[in-house]
Protein backbone atom coordinates (compact mmCIF):
# COMPACT_ATOMS: atom_id res chain seq x y z
CA UNK A 1 0.00 0.00 0.00
CA UNK A 2 1.28 3.65 -0.34
CA UNK A 3 -0.42 6.11 1.45
CA UNK A 4 0.01 9.88 0.41
CA UNK A 5 0.06 12.26 3.36
CA UNK A 6 -0.29 16.42 2.68
CA UNK A 7 1.83 16.33 -0.56
CA UNK A 8 2.63 19.52 -2.05
CA UNK A 9 4.77 20.53 -5.04
CA UNK A 10 5.93 23.85 -6.38
CA UNK A 11 8.10 24.57 -9.25
CA UNK A 12 9.53 28.20 -8.32
CA UNK A 13 6.05 30.00 -7.37
CA UNK A 14 3.75 28.08 -8.96
CA UNK A 15 2.26 25.47 -7.00
CA UNK A 16 1.41 22.04 -8.98
CA UNK A 17 0.49 20.08 -6.18
CA UNK A 18 -1.43 21.27 -3.21
CA UNK A 19 -1.80 18.97 -0.06
CA UNK A 20 -2.71 15.65 -1.58
CA UNK A 21 -3.97 12.96 0.78
CA UNK A 22 -5.03 9.64 -0.42
CA UNK A 23 -3.95 6.07 -0.21
CA UNK A 24 -3.50 3.19 -3.17
CA UNK A 25 -4.33 0.01 -2.39
CA UNK A 26 -2.13 -3.67 -2.94
CA UNK A 27 -3.31 -5.97 -5.40
CA UNK A 28 -5.78 -3.41 -7.12
CA UNK A 29 -5.29 -0.64 -10.24
CA UNK A 30 -5.33 2.83 -8.20
CA UNK A 31 -6.14 5.46 -11.23
CA UNK A 32 -4.72 9.12 -11.24
CA UNK A 33 -7.22 10.68 -13.36
CA UNK A 34 -7.54 14.37 -14.54
CA UNK A 35 -7.37 16.63 -17.30
CA UNK A 36 -3.63 17.49 -19.03
CA UNK A 37 -1.57 19.70 -17.00
CA UNK A 38 -3.51 19.08 -13.85
CA UNK A 39 -0.28 17.51 -12.10
CA UNK A 40 -0.78 13.47 -12.59
CA UNK A 41 2.67 12.91 -14.09
CA UNK A 42 4.18 15.13 -11.29
CA UNK A 43 2.42 14.05 -8.62
CA UNK A 44 3.40 10.08 -9.80
CA UNK A 45 7.28 11.13 -10.22
CA UNK A 46 6.86 12.42 -6.86
CA UNK A 47 5.99 8.95 -5.52
CA UNK A 48 8.85 7.31 -7.52
CA UNK A 49 11.20 10.02 -5.85
CA UNK A 50 12.18 11.34 -9.19
CA UNK A 51 10.96 14.84 -7.65
CA UNK A 52 10.99 15.69 -3.79
CA UNK A 53 7.86 17.09 -2.94
CA UNK A 54 8.09 20.23 -1.08
CA UNK A 55 6.10 19.21 1.94
CA UNK A 56 4.43 16.11 3.30
CA UNK A 57 5.10 11.85 3.49
CA UNK A 58 4.58 9.15 1.38
CA UNK A 59 4.55 5.93 2.75
CA UNK A 60 5.43 2.45 0.90
CA UNK A 61 3.86 0.19 3.19
CA UNK A 62 5.99 0.75 6.66
CA UNK A 63 9.06 2.94 4.85
CA UNK A 64 8.60 6.69 4.53
CA UNK A 65 9.98 7.97 1.44
CA UNK A 66 11.91 11.25 3.66
CA UNK A 67 13.31 9.64 5.91
CA UNK A 68 15.46 6.83 3.43
CA UNK A 69 18.72 7.41 2.89
CA UNK A 70 20.10 7.27 -0.82
CA UNK A 71 21.11 3.52 0.02
CA UNK A 72 17.73 2.58 1.11
CA UNK A 73 15.85 4.81 -1.50
CA UNK A 74 18.12 2.53 -4.30
CA UNK A 75 16.68 -0.38 -2.82
CA UNK A 76 13.14 0.64 -2.63
CA UNK A 77 13.46 1.39 -6.52
CA UNK A 78 13.98 -2.36 -7.53
CA UNK A 79 10.82 -2.97 -6.09
CA UNK A 80 9.33 -0.40 -8.33
CA UNK A 81 8.57 -0.33 -12.13
CA UNK A 82 7.46 2.53 -14.24
CA UNK A 83 6.11 2.80 -17.61
CA UNK A 84 7.15 6.85 -18.74
CA UNK A 85 4.43 8.45 -20.60
CA UNK A 86 6.91 8.96 -23.47
CA UNK A 87 7.75 5.17 -23.20
CA UNK A 88 11.99 5.67 -22.07
CA UNK A 89 13.25 3.07 -23.54
CA UNK A 90 17.16 2.83 -24.47
CA UNK A 91 17.44 3.40 -27.87
CA UNK A 92 21.23 2.14 -27.87
CA UNK A 93 19.52 -1.37 -27.01
CA UNK A 94 17.89 -3.91 -28.56
CA UNK A 95 14.39 -4.59 -27.52
CA UNK A 96 15.49 -7.67 -25.69
CA UNK A 97 18.29 -6.00 -24.33
CA UNK A 98 15.77 -3.23 -22.97
CA UNK A 99 14.09 -5.39 -21.73
CA UNK A 100 16.63 -7.96 -19.54
CA UNK A 101 18.58 -4.65 -18.65
CA UNK A 102 17.04 -4.14 -14.78
CA UNK A 103 17.30 -8.31 -14.50
CA UNK A 104 20.50 -8.23 -15.80
CA UNK A 105 21.46 -4.94 -13.84
CA UNK A 106 20.58 -6.43 -10.33
CA UNK A 107 19.43 -10.05 -10.43
CA UNK A 108 22.11 -12.53 -10.86
CA UNK A 109 20.57 -15.10 -12.97
CA UNK A 110 21.62 -16.94 -16.71
CA UNK A 111 21.07 -15.99 -19.64
CA UNK A 112 19.05 -18.90 -20.41
CA UNK A 113 16.36 -17.59 -17.49
CA UNK A 114 16.89 -14.40 -18.57
CA UNK A 115 15.62 -15.23 -22.36
CA UNK A 116 12.41 -17.06 -21.05
CA UNK A 117 11.96 -13.73 -19.18
CA UNK A 118 12.08 -11.66 -22.10
CA UNK A 119 9.81 -13.88 -23.91
CA UNK A 120 7.46 -14.42 -21.12
CA UNK A 121 7.15 -10.18 -21.00
CA UNK A 122 7.10 -9.69 -24.62
CA UNK A 123 4.27 -12.39 -24.89
CA UNK A 124 2.19 -11.31 -21.98
CA UNK A 125 2.12 -7.49 -24.37
CA UNK A 126 1.53 -9.11 -27.33
CA UNK A 127 5.03 -8.87 -29.65
CA UNK A 128 6.49 -11.80 -29.61
CA UNK A 129 8.75 -12.34 -31.98
CA UNK A 130 10.44 -8.79 -32.06
CA UNK A 131 13.66 -9.27 -29.51
CA UNK A 132 16.51 -7.80 -32.10
CA UNK A 133 14.72 -5.13 -33.19
CA UNK A 134 15.76 -1.30 -31.92
CA UNK A 135 13.00 0.98 -30.92
CA UNK A 136 13.48 3.50 -33.54
CA UNK A 137 12.66 0.69 -35.77
CA UNK A 138 8.86 -0.17 -34.31
CA UNK A 139 5.72 2.21 -33.66
CA UNK A 140 4.66 4.51 -30.48
CA UNK A 141 1.78 1.73 -29.80
CA UNK A 142 4.57 -1.07 -29.63
CA UNK A 143 7.28 0.85 -28.01
CA UNK A 144 4.41 1.53 -25.23
CA UNK A 145 4.14 -2.27 -24.86
CA UNK A 146 7.58 -2.99 -25.02
CA UNK A 147 7.95 -0.51 -22.32
CA UNK A 148 5.33 -2.07 -20.26
CA UNK A 149 7.03 -5.54 -20.96
CA UNK A 150 10.20 -3.86 -19.17
CA UNK A 151 8.44 -2.12 -16.28
CA UNK A 152 7.33 -5.72 -15.10
CA UNK A 153 10.62 -7.95 -15.92
CA UNK A 154 11.81 -7.79 -12.50
CA UNK A 155 8.41 -8.56 -10.95
CA UNK A 156 7.78 -5.36 -9.12
CA UNK A 157 6.01 -5.14 -5.72
CA UNK A 158 4.88 -1.35 -6.84
CA UNK A 159 3.86 -0.53 -10.57
CA UNK A 160 3.44 3.07 -11.66
CA UNK A 161 2.19 3.41 -15.15
CA UNK A 162 1.79 7.36 -16.87
CA UNK A 163 -0.70 7.27 -19.73
CA UNK A 164 -0.50 3.63 -20.72
CA UNK A 165 -2.65 3.97 -23.22
CA UNK A 166 -2.45 6.96 -24.88
CA UNK A 167 -1.53 6.89 -28.74
CA UNK A 168 -2.72 3.36 -28.65
CA UNK A 169 -6.20 2.01 -30.68
CA UNK A 170 -9.43 1.34 -28.38
CA UNK A 171 -8.25 -2.55 -28.87
CA UNK A 172 -4.95 -2.73 -27.99
CA UNK A 173 -5.94 -0.07 -25.26
CA UNK A 174 -8.18 -2.65 -23.77
CA UNK A 175 -5.46 -5.70 -23.78
CA UNK A 176 -3.38 -3.55 -22.03
CA UNK A 177 -5.48 -2.51 -19.59
CA UNK A 178 -6.55 -5.97 -18.54
CA UNK A 179 -3.00 -6.93 -18.93
CA UNK A 180 -2.23 -4.14 -16.29
CA UNK A 181 -5.28 -5.14 -14.27
CA UNK A 182 -4.03 -9.13 -14.69
CA UNK A 183 -0.78 -8.78 -13.59
CA UNK A 184 -2.03 -6.59 -10.54
CA UNK A 185 -4.41 -9.16 -9.51
CA UNK A 186 -2.04 -12.03 -10.10
CA UNK A 187 1.12 -10.76 -8.28
CA UNK A 188 -0.73 -8.80 -5.78
CA UNK A 189 1.19 -5.83 -7.06
CA UNK A 190 0.04 -2.01 -6.23
CA UNK A 191 -0.39 -0.64 -9.18
CA UNK A 192 -1.04 3.09 -9.67
CA UNK A 193 -1.94 4.56 -13.15
CA UNK A 194 -2.39 7.79 -15.03
CA UNK A 195 -5.13 8.38 -17.04
CA UNK A 196 -7.95 10.46 -18.93
CA UNK A 197 -9.26 7.49 -20.86
CA UNK A 198 -12.62 7.03 -19.85
CA UNK A 199 -12.52 3.99 -20.79
CA UNK A 200 -9.30 2.72 -18.74
CA UNK A 201 -11.66 4.38 -16.03
CA UNK A 202 -14.74 1.78 -16.47
CA UNK A 203 -12.75 -1.10 -17.26
CA UNK A 204 -10.12 -1.20 -14.58
CA UNK A 205 -10.79 1.95 -12.00
CA UNK A 206 -10.98 0.25 -9.02
CA UNK A 207 -10.01 3.02 -7.21
CA UNK A 208 -9.48 6.38 -8.59
CA UNK A 209 -8.73 9.64 -7.89
CA UNK A 210 -9.61 12.90 -9.54
CA UNK A 211 -6.73 15.30 -9.52
CA UNK A 212 -8.19 19.44 -10.65
CA UNK A 213 -5.84 21.82 -10.84
CA UNK A 214 -3.52 20.40 -8.24
CA UNK A 215 -5.77 19.31 -5.69
CA UNK A 216 -7.44 15.83 -4.77
CA UNK A 217 -11.01 16.90 -5.79
CA UNK A 218 -12.67 13.36 -5.61
CA UNK A 219 -12.19 10.09 -4.87
CA UNK A 220 -14.24 6.40 -5.71
CA UNK A 221 -14.02 3.79 -8.28
CA UNK A 222 -16.01 3.06 -11.11
CA UNK A 223 -19.32 1.92 -9.53
CA UNK A 224 -19.92 5.53 -8.71
CA UNK A 225 -17.92 7.63 -10.64
CA UNK A 226 -21.00 8.15 -12.83
CA UNK A 227 -23.16 9.54 -10.62
CA UNK A 228 -21.31 11.49 -8.89
CA UNK A 229 -22.51 14.81 -7.81
CA UNK A 230 -19.03 16.86 -8.05
CA UNK A 231 -19.48 19.69 -10.93
CA UNK A 232 -15.84 19.27 -11.73
CA UNK A 233 -15.42 15.72 -12.17
CA UNK A 234 -18.73 15.37 -14.35
CA UNK A 235 -17.34 18.07 -16.97
CA UNK A 236 -13.87 15.83 -17.42
CA UNK A 237 -16.14 12.74 -17.77
CA UNK A 238 -19.12 13.73 -20.07
CA UNK A 239 -17.04 15.80 -22.12
CA UNK A 240 -17.28 13.54 -25.26
CA UNK A 241 -20.31 12.72 -27.21
CA UNK A 242 -20.00 8.77 -25.90
CA UNK A 243 -19.84 9.35 -22.24
CA UNK A 244 -22.98 12.00 -22.57
CA UNK A 245 -25.16 9.23 -23.76
CA UNK A 246 -24.44 7.89 -20.55
CA UNK A 247 -25.49 10.87 -18.37
CA UNK A 248 -29.42 10.96 -18.76
CA UNK A 249 -30.16 7.51 -18.00
CA UNK A 250 -28.32 8.28 -14.19
CA UNK A 251 -30.06 11.10 -13.97
CA UNK A 252 -33.62 9.73 -14.41
CA UNK A 253 -32.45 7.12 -11.61
CA UNK B 1 28.74 39.88 -10.51
CA UNK B 2 25.71 37.49 -11.45
CA UNK B 3 28.00 35.81 -14.34
CA UNK B 4 30.56 34.88 -11.24
CA UNK B 5 27.65 33.55 -9.00
CA UNK B 6 26.31 31.78 -11.91
CA UNK B 7 30.11 30.53 -12.70
CA UNK B 8 30.74 29.25 -9.66
CA UNK B 9 27.18 27.82 -8.51
CA UNK B 10 27.94 25.78 -12.17
CA UNK B 11 31.42 24.95 -10.63
CA UNK B 12 29.72 23.55 -7.74
CA UNK B 13 27.55 21.60 -9.71
CA UNK B 14 29.98 19.88 -11.63
CA UNK B 15 32.15 18.89 -8.31
CA UNK B 16 28.55 17.21 -6.77
CA UNK B 17 28.17 15.50 -10.01
CA UNK B 18 31.86 14.16 -10.27
CA UNK B 19 31.23 13.30 -6.42
CA UNK B 20 28.28 10.79 -8.15
CA UNK B 21 30.02 9.41 -10.96
CA UNK B 22 33.33 8.51 -9.15
CA UNK B 23 31.58 5.14 -7.62
CA UNK B 24 32.22 1.54 -7.49
CA UNK B 25 30.05 0.16 -10.29
CA UNK B 26 27.07 -1.39 -9.82
CA UNK B 27 27.50 -4.08 -11.91
CA UNK B 28 31.10 -5.13 -12.98
CA UNK B 29 29.92 -7.19 -15.71
CA UNK B 30 27.74 -4.74 -17.58
CA UNK B 31 30.22 -1.91 -16.99
CA UNK B 32 33.09 -3.57 -18.67
CA UNK B 33 31.17 -4.04 -21.75
CA UNK B 34 30.08 -0.34 -21.08
CA UNK B 35 33.93 0.37 -21.14
CA UNK B 36 34.59 -1.79 -24.25
CA UNK B 37 31.81 -0.10 -26.12
CA UNK B 38 33.34 3.90 -25.72
CA UNK B 39 36.43 2.84 -26.69
CA UNK B 40 35.32 2.14 -29.49
CA UNK B 41 33.44 5.14 -30.07
CA UNK B 42 35.67 7.77 -28.50
CA UNK B 43 38.69 6.17 -29.06
CA UNK B 44 38.96 4.08 -32.25
CA UNK B 45 36.75 6.44 -34.13
CA UNK B 46 38.89 9.09 -33.65
CA UNK B 47 42.08 7.45 -35.04
CA UNK B 48 41.64 8.42 -38.80
CA UNK B 49 41.08 12.20 -38.03
CA UNK B 50 44.00 11.95 -35.56
CA UNK B 51 46.68 10.64 -38.05
CA UNK B 52 45.36 12.50 -41.39
CA UNK B 53 45.54 15.90 -38.93
CA UNK B 54 48.94 14.76 -37.90
CA UNK B 55 50.34 14.14 -40.75
CA UNK B 56 49.71 16.89 -42.40
CA UNK B 57 50.90 19.19 -39.88
CA UNK B 58 53.91 17.07 -39.68
CA UNK B 59 55.02 17.84 -43.54
CA UNK B 60 53.53 21.42 -43.26
CA UNK B 61 55.85 21.97 -40.50
CA UNK B 62 58.98 20.92 -42.00
CA UNK B 63 58.17 22.02 -44.79
CA UNK B 64 57.69 25.66 -43.36
CA UNK B 65 61.17 25.44 -41.34
CA UNK B 66 62.87 24.25 -44.38
CA UNK B 67 61.62 27.18 -46.27
CA UNK B 68 61.46 30.02 -43.42
CA UNK B 69 65.06 29.28 -42.58
CA UNK B 70 67.04 29.10 -45.02
CA UNK B 71 70.17 30.89 -44.01
CA UNK B 72 73.41 28.63 -44.07
CA UNK B 73 73.86 29.72 -40.38
CA UNK B 74 71.76 27.48 -39.03
CA UNK B 75 72.78 23.97 -38.45
CA UNK B 76 71.25 20.79 -40.39
CA UNK B 77 70.12 19.38 -37.08
CA UNK B 78 67.81 21.94 -36.10
CA UNK B 79 64.90 21.13 -38.88
CA UNK B 80 64.54 17.88 -37.21
CA UNK B 81 64.84 19.09 -33.75
CA UNK B 82 62.57 21.82 -33.52
CA UNK B 83 60.02 19.37 -35.35
CA UNK B 84 59.96 16.88 -32.83
CA UNK B 85 60.25 19.48 -29.93
CA UNK B 86 57.24 21.17 -31.53
CA UNK B 87 55.25 17.66 -32.25
CA UNK B 88 56.12 16.51 -28.81
CA UNK B 89 55.62 19.12 -26.40
CA UNK B 90 52.86 21.61 -27.94
CA UNK B 91 51.06 20.35 -31.23
CA UNK B 92 50.51 16.79 -30.54
CA UNK B 93 48.84 17.00 -26.63
CA UNK B 94 47.59 20.56 -27.29
CA UNK B 95 45.80 20.93 -30.70
CA UNK B 96 44.88 17.12 -30.75
CA UNK B 97 43.69 17.36 -27.78
CA UNK B 98 41.36 20.31 -29.11
CA UNK B 99 40.40 18.49 -31.88
CA UNK B 100 38.86 15.92 -29.95
CA UNK B 101 37.37 17.93 -27.69
CA UNK B 102 35.42 18.90 -30.85
CA UNK B 103 35.04 15.05 -31.85
CA UNK B 104 34.59 13.82 -28.48
CA UNK B 105 32.71 16.50 -26.20
CA UNK B 106 30.04 17.15 -28.58
CA UNK B 107 29.30 13.48 -29.29
CA UNK B 108 29.03 13.01 -25.34
CA UNK B 109 27.04 15.77 -24.46
CA UNK B 110 24.41 15.64 -27.24
CA UNK B 111 24.39 11.29 -26.29
CA UNK B 112 23.58 12.60 -23.07
CA UNK B 113 21.41 15.53 -23.41
CA UNK B 114 18.99 13.04 -25.60
CA UNK B 115 18.99 10.37 -22.74
CA UNK B 116 18.19 12.85 -20.08
CA UNK B 117 15.17 14.88 -22.74
CA UNK B 118 13.19 11.20 -23.66
CA UNK B 119 13.31 10.95 -19.88
CA UNK B 120 15.86 7.72 -20.59
CA UNK B 121 17.67 9.02 -17.56
CA UNK B 122 14.70 8.97 -15.14
CA UNK B 123 14.11 5.55 -15.95
CA UNK B 124 17.60 4.30 -14.80
CA UNK B 125 17.33 6.08 -11.90
CA UNK B 126 13.91 4.49 -11.11
CA UNK B 127 15.35 1.64 -12.04
CA UNK B 128 17.32 1.99 -9.21
CA UNK B 129 20.64 2.41 -11.45
CA UNK B 130 23.26 5.01 -10.47
CA UNK B 131 22.84 6.85 -13.58
CA UNK B 132 25.57 9.12 -13.39
CA UNK B 133 27.98 6.35 -12.48
CA UNK B 134 26.71 3.87 -14.83
CA UNK B 135 26.79 6.60 -18.20
CA UNK B 136 29.27 8.97 -17.52
CA UNK B 137 32.52 6.76 -15.85
CA UNK B 138 32.65 4.74 -18.67
CA UNK B 139 32.82 7.42 -21.16
CA UNK B 140 35.92 9.36 -18.94
CA UNK B 141 37.71 6.34 -18.49
CA UNK B 142 37.58 5.13 -21.95
CA UNK B 143 38.93 8.59 -22.78
CA UNK B 144 41.83 8.30 -20.24
CA UNK B 145 42.99 5.07 -21.96
CA UNK B 146 42.47 6.03 -25.35
CA UNK B 147 43.66 9.76 -25.82
CA UNK B 148 47.51 9.15 -24.25
CA UNK B 149 47.27 6.24 -27.07
CA UNK B 150 46.18 8.48 -29.63
CA UNK B 151 48.85 11.10 -28.89
CA UNK B 152 51.84 8.89 -28.80
CA UNK B 153 50.12 7.88 -32.77
CA UNK B 154 49.80 11.58 -33.62
CA UNK B 155 53.52 12.44 -32.40
CA UNK B 156 55.44 9.16 -34.43
CA UNK B 157 52.81 9.83 -37.42
CA UNK B 158 53.75 13.95 -37.48
CA UNK B 159 57.36 12.95 -37.19
CA UNK B 160 57.12 10.85 -40.27
CA UNK B 161 55.14 13.08 -42.03
CA UNK B 162 58.32 15.38 -41.09
CA UNK B 163 60.46 13.11 -42.91
CA UNK B 164 58.05 13.54 -45.97
CA UNK B 165 58.07 16.93 -46.16
CA UNK B 166 61.79 16.98 -45.88
CA UNK B 167 61.99 14.54 -48.80
CA UNK B 168 59.89 17.19 -51.15
CA UNK B 169 61.63 20.12 -50.70
CA UNK B 170 65.19 18.18 -51.12
CA UNK B 171 67.18 20.40 -49.51
CA UNK B 172 67.52 17.89 -46.44
CA UNK B 173 69.34 14.39 -46.00
CA UNK B 174 67.05 11.95 -44.62
CA UNK B 175 70.48 11.46 -42.22
CA UNK B 176 70.55 15.02 -41.21
CA UNK B 177 66.91 14.89 -40.34
CA UNK B 178 66.71 12.00 -38.35
CA UNK B 179 69.87 13.68 -36.49
CA UNK B 180 68.14 15.82 -35.45
CA UNK B 181 65.46 13.91 -34.21
CA UNK B 182 67.89 12.09 -32.38
CA UNK B 183 69.83 15.33 -30.68
CA UNK B 184 69.24 15.84 -27.04
CA UNK B 185 66.52 13.18 -26.68
CA UNK B 186 64.97 12.89 -23.40
CA UNK B 187 62.15 10.79 -21.91
CA UNK B 188 60.75 13.44 -20.02
CA UNK B 189 59.18 15.18 -23.37
CA UNK B 190 57.16 11.96 -23.79
CA UNK B 191 56.30 12.07 -20.59
CA UNK B 192 55.40 15.33 -20.46
CA UNK B 193 52.79 14.79 -23.58
CA UNK B 194 51.44 12.55 -21.96
CA UNK B 195 50.53 13.82 -18.46
CA UNK B 196 49.26 16.75 -20.62
CA UNK B 197 46.92 14.94 -22.38
CA UNK B 198 45.98 12.45 -19.52
CA UNK B 199 44.46 15.85 -17.98
CA UNK B 200 42.91 17.19 -21.24
CA UNK B 201 40.92 13.70 -21.40
CA UNK B 202 39.50 14.16 -18.09
CA UNK B 203 39.07 17.77 -19.00
CA UNK B 204 36.86 16.83 -21.98
CA UNK B 205 35.33 13.75 -20.60
CA UNK B 206 33.79 15.69 -17.68
CA UNK B 207 32.58 18.91 -18.97
CA UNK B 208 30.94 17.43 -21.89
CA UNK B 209 29.40 14.86 -19.26
CA UNK B 210 28.52 17.72 -16.74
CA UNK B 211 26.42 19.46 -19.97
CA UNK B 212 24.76 16.94 -21.30
CA UNK B 213 23.72 15.37 -18.20
CA UNK B 214 22.27 18.41 -16.23
CA UNK B 215 20.64 19.70 -19.83
CA UNK B 216 16.96 20.62 -19.14
CA UNK B 217 14.91 21.81 -22.32
CA UNK B 218 14.37 20.59 -25.52
CA UNK B 219 16.36 19.38 -28.66
CA UNK B 220 17.25 23.12 -28.95
CA UNK B 221 18.79 23.05 -25.60
CA UNK B 222 20.36 20.11 -26.96
CA UNK B 223 22.43 21.96 -29.48
CA UNK B 224 23.35 24.51 -27.13
CA UNK B 225 24.65 22.40 -24.50
CA UNK B 226 27.02 20.24 -27.14
CA UNK B 227 28.39 23.73 -28.51
CA UNK B 228 28.74 24.77 -24.97
CA UNK B 229 30.73 21.85 -23.92
CA UNK B 230 33.58 22.34 -26.61
CA UNK B 231 33.69 26.00 -26.58
CA UNK B 232 34.00 25.28 -22.99
CA UNK B 233 36.54 22.73 -22.58
CA UNK B 234 38.99 24.18 -25.09
CA UNK B 235 39.19 27.55 -23.06
CA UNK B 236 39.88 25.05 -20.10
CA UNK B 237 42.36 22.85 -22.37
CA UNK B 238 44.50 26.19 -22.92
CA UNK B 239 44.25 27.65 -19.17
CA UNK B 240 45.72 24.17 -18.63
CA UNK B 241 48.28 24.28 -20.87
CA UNK B 242 49.47 27.40 -19.61
CA UNK B 243 49.83 25.88 -16.22
CA UNK B 244 51.76 22.52 -16.93
CA UNK B 245 53.90 24.21 -18.56
CA UNK B 246 54.80 26.50 -16.56
CA UNK B 247 54.93 23.75 -13.85
CA UNK B 248 57.37 21.50 -16.10
CA UNK B 249 59.55 23.99 -17.89
N1 LIG C 1 9.85 20.40 -14.50
C1 LIG C 1 8.85 21.29 -14.43
N2 LIG C 1 9.12 22.59 -14.23
C2 LIG C 1 8.14 23.50 -14.13
N3 LIG C 1 6.84 23.22 -14.26
C3 LIG C 1 6.49 21.94 -14.47
C4 LIG C 1 7.48 20.91 -14.58
N4 LIG C 1 6.85 19.74 -14.80
C5 LIG C 1 5.53 20.03 -14.83
N5 LIG C 1 5.30 21.34 -14.64
C6 LIG C 1 3.99 22.00 -14.59
O1 LIG C 1 3.17 21.23 -13.74
C7 LIG C 1 1.86 21.16 -14.26
C8 LIG C 1 1.40 19.72 -14.28
O2 LIG C 1 2.15 19.00 -15.22
P1 LIG C 1 1.99 17.44 -15.44
O3 LIG C 1 3.03 17.03 -16.38
O4 LIG C 1 1.91 16.76 -14.13
O5 LIG C 1 0.57 17.34 -16.15
P2 LIG C 1 -0.25 16.02 -16.50
O6 LIG C 1 -1.44 16.02 -15.62
O7 LIG C 1 0.65 14.85 -16.46
O8 LIG C 1 -0.71 16.33 -17.98
P3 LIG C 1 -0.78 15.34 -19.25
O9 LIG C 1 -2.04 14.62 -19.14
O10 LIG C 1 -0.77 16.29 -20.40
O11 LIG C 1 0.42 14.48 -19.21
C9 LIG C 1 1.88 21.79 -15.63
O12 LIG C 1 1.23 23.04 -15.54
C10 LIG C 1 3.33 21.99 -15.94
O13 LIG C 1 3.51 23.21 -16.59
MG1 LIG D 1 1.46 13.55 -17.86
Amino acid sequence: MIKVEHVSKYFGEKKVLSDINTEFENGKCNLIIGKSGSGKTVLMKCLVSLYTPDEGYIHFDDRILRHLNKKEKMLLRKDIGMLFQGGALFDSMTIEENIMFPIRMFQLSDYKTMRKRVDFCLERVNLSGINKQYPSEISGGMQKRVAIARAIATQPKYLFCDEPNSGLDPQTSIVIDQLIKEITHEYNITTVINTHDMNSVMEIGENINFINQGQLWWKGNYHNVLNSNNTELNDFIFCSALTKRLKPQNDHE
Amino acid sequence: MKKLRYLIEDFGNYLLLMKEVFRWPQNMHIFKRQLLFEIRTLGLDSILIVFLVSVFVGVAVVVQLLINLENPIYPDWIYGFSARKTMMLEFSPTIIALILAGKCASKISSELGTQRISEQIDALEVMGVHSASYLILPKIIACMITFPLLIIMSIFVSILGGAVGAMTIGTLSMAAYTDGLRLEYHNIDLIFAIVKIFVYSIIISTIASYRGYTLKGGSVEVGIQSTKSVVQSCIVIMIFDLIITNLFM
